[in-house]
């Protein structure tokens, strides 16, 4: 263990981890609430054309991608708000167009056939730079602050749209800005789970969770505590076994949502029997009618039969 | 139940004091359809308003109207007072969408859910004693203290809809908007929400609800207004003991079918 801590690319990859295993669950928790948990997926499609387009101009594809999927982001929340019939077609546009484009990008570029695609697709959070770790660090910073700062905002717009918008919230903002914190997540998870597993620690930790809680509170904290937990514990696997770190820290996530789920009906029992305490354990109402006869009686068949 | 509350007359209000709705000439469309075709309402301070009508005659529509969630093609709404294009003062609304559920994709307890009726208040401020306390006293108007740590999602239809309503009064609103709160609840619940009309309108508060029927809540009701298709067909007291299932000619099955019929209807209200 000192070992692996005392590389460099260790230090930063483990940094990386904690960073994403915060910012992803704390943004996904509001998806979730809100049942779109498969829009970071989307947004993860449409980022490819990003790290494309970084490619062909040589500079950062994880700046290019920030910008790329803030503008997806942003329309995948007005066809959204529009509540257009339409909008699941429009929004597979945008997510198979974004990946395609990706593609055709990179393989126009320089690097091509480099391998350098499947980094991003992946994730290759052994070769996180500083500068990387710096960006990380920065984007994640400002996700927290927005989706624990305005909790209670983006609570009530995910919780009930209508209702958020009477009480005079600032619906429209609150949603593009959620929309545009989801699109920088998506980026800053890029390098460590892989553009293709990105939603997946928007979403699993949050899943995970919310089987053993009651309240979105806790539900939160949960979720952050197993998104953590499970980025720091992928990574030292995927060094102690030599695996990509994506998968592995996405396989464990799974493992904590079946552990999490094979242990929540005792303890929701539990909790039933300690606080409550009125009601017969089994049914003792006496229903009025005549007497139940057993089934060996030819009785009631005989009168049936006349 | 003793609320303690910021207004203290139950008096009428004086002639002075602007509706805490004015909608006049209301005309607006859904998916480029017309809905409403020149609607006129109007809601008093410590006035109750049923809006009544069949399925589809704009009763919903109108009501988002009000809070502004559908833009008016013509006409203009007023806001105690105050057009719709400079009304600010939000908090004073209180709104109970039409919603057969609280629940979302992430757990949340009733606690969780009722403070959310408080954000006009405190804003970007950190939720302090007094929105508790006032988040308590619109649970225990509704009956639903005892529940406020658990899951929205473990109760009933109607104790859910005893949390939105809870949720409408945590703000302790001049303006009650309602719609369709009778859709799917229990007696017990019925109970709760004429009880809690009655002390909101003791408070002064206007409220304006929107019924498919009378039903249990007609003593309390000051005037009902029903539309028919997008236009208000009567304005008045409410008959006793006549839902619009009760009006001669009422065909639930085809709303629409038949002009000349459905021009009877009004006066059969009245007669």
């Amino acid at each position: 263990m000192t070992e692996m801590l005392s590389y460099d690319f260790m230090q930063r990859a483990l940094i990386a981890a904690v960073l994403v295993g915060i910012t992803a669950p704390a943004v996904g928790i509001y998806l979730v609430q809100r049942r779109q948990a498969l829009m970071g997926d989307g947004m993860g499609h449409v980022a490819m054309t990003g790290v494309g387009l970084g490619f062909i101009f040589q500079t950062s594809p994880v700046w290019m991608a920030v910008a790329v999927c803030v503008l997806g982001a942003v329309t995948m929340e007005l066809v959204r708000a529009r509540g257009n019939q339409r909008g699941d077609i429009a929004l597979a546009m945008l997510f198979y167009g974004g990946m395609a484009c990706g593609k055709l990008l990179v393989s126009k570029s320089a690097q091509a056939g480099a391998g350098s695609l499947e980094s991003y697709l992946w994730g290759s959070i052994l070769t996180v730079s500083p500068a990387d770790l710096a960006t990380i660090g920065a984007l994640g910073a400002v996700v927290v602050a927005v989706t624990l700062g305005l909790r209670r905002q983006l609570f009530a717009i995910c919780q009930d749209e209508d209702f958020a918008r009477v009480t005079g919230v600032p619906v429209r903002l609150l949603n593009l800005l959620l929309a545009v914190m989801a699109a920088v997540t998506v980026t800053v998870a890029m390098r460590v789970v892989g553009l293709l597993l990105v939603s997946a620690l928007m979403v699993v930790p949050v899943a995970a969770a919310q089987q053993l809680t009651r309240s979105f509170a806790a539900t939160q904290a949960g979720s952050i505590a197993v998104g953590v937990l499970v980025a720091l514990a992928g990574v030292t696997g995927s060094y102690q076994l030599d695996v990509p770190s994506g998968p592995a820290i996405v396989l464990l996530a799974i493992v904590v949502f079946a552990v999490f789920g094979a242990i929540a009906a005792p303890l929701a029992r539990r909790r039933h029997r300690d606080t409550q305490e009125s009601g017969p354990q089994v049914c003792d109402v006496r229903l009025p009618g005549p007497e139940r006869v057993d089934a060996t009686t030819p009785a009631p068949s005989a009168g049936l039969a006349q | 139940m003793t609320t303690p509350t910021t207004l203290t007359s139950p008096a009428p209000p004086a002639p002075s004091v602007p509706p805490a709705v004015r909608l006049h000439d209301a005309v607006a469309s859904r998916g480029g359809r017309p809905v409403l075709r020149g609607v006129d309402l109007t809601v008093r301070p410590g006035e109750v308003v049923a809006l009544l009508g069949a399925n589809g005659s704009g009763k919903s529509t109108t009501v988002k109207a009000v809070t502004g969630a559908v833009p008016l093609e013509r006409g203009t709404l007023e806001l105690f007072g105050t057009p719709l294009a400079r009304f600010r003062a939000w908090h004073r609304i209180g709104y109970v969408p039409q919603r057969t559920t609280a629940a979302s994709g992430v757990p949340a307890t009733v606690r969780e859910v009722v403070s959310t009726g408080r954000l006009p208040l405190h804003r970007l401020l950190p939720f302090r004693r007094a929105d508790r306390a006032a988040v308590d006293r619109a649970l225990a108007a509704v009956g639903m203290l005892d529940r406020a740590r658990d899951g929205v999602a473990d109760l009933s239809g109607g104790q859910q809809q005893r949390v939105l309503i809870a949720r409408a009064l945590a703000g302790a609103p001049d303006l009650l908007i309602m719609d369709e709160p009778m859709a799917g609840v229990d007696a017990a619940s019925q109970q709760v929400l004429a009880d809690t009309l009655r002390a909101e309108v003791a408070r002064g508060a206007a409220v304006l609800l929107v019924l498919h029927e009378l039903g249990p809540l007609e003593p309390l009701i000051d005037r009902a207004v029903v539309l028919r298709d997008g236009c208000v067909a009567h304005d008045g007291p409410p008959v006793p003991n006549t839902g619009l299932h009760a009006l001669p000619g009422h065909d639930h099955v085809h709303p629409h079918a038949d002009h000349g019929h459905e021009h009877d209807r009004p006066r059969g209200l009245l007669s």
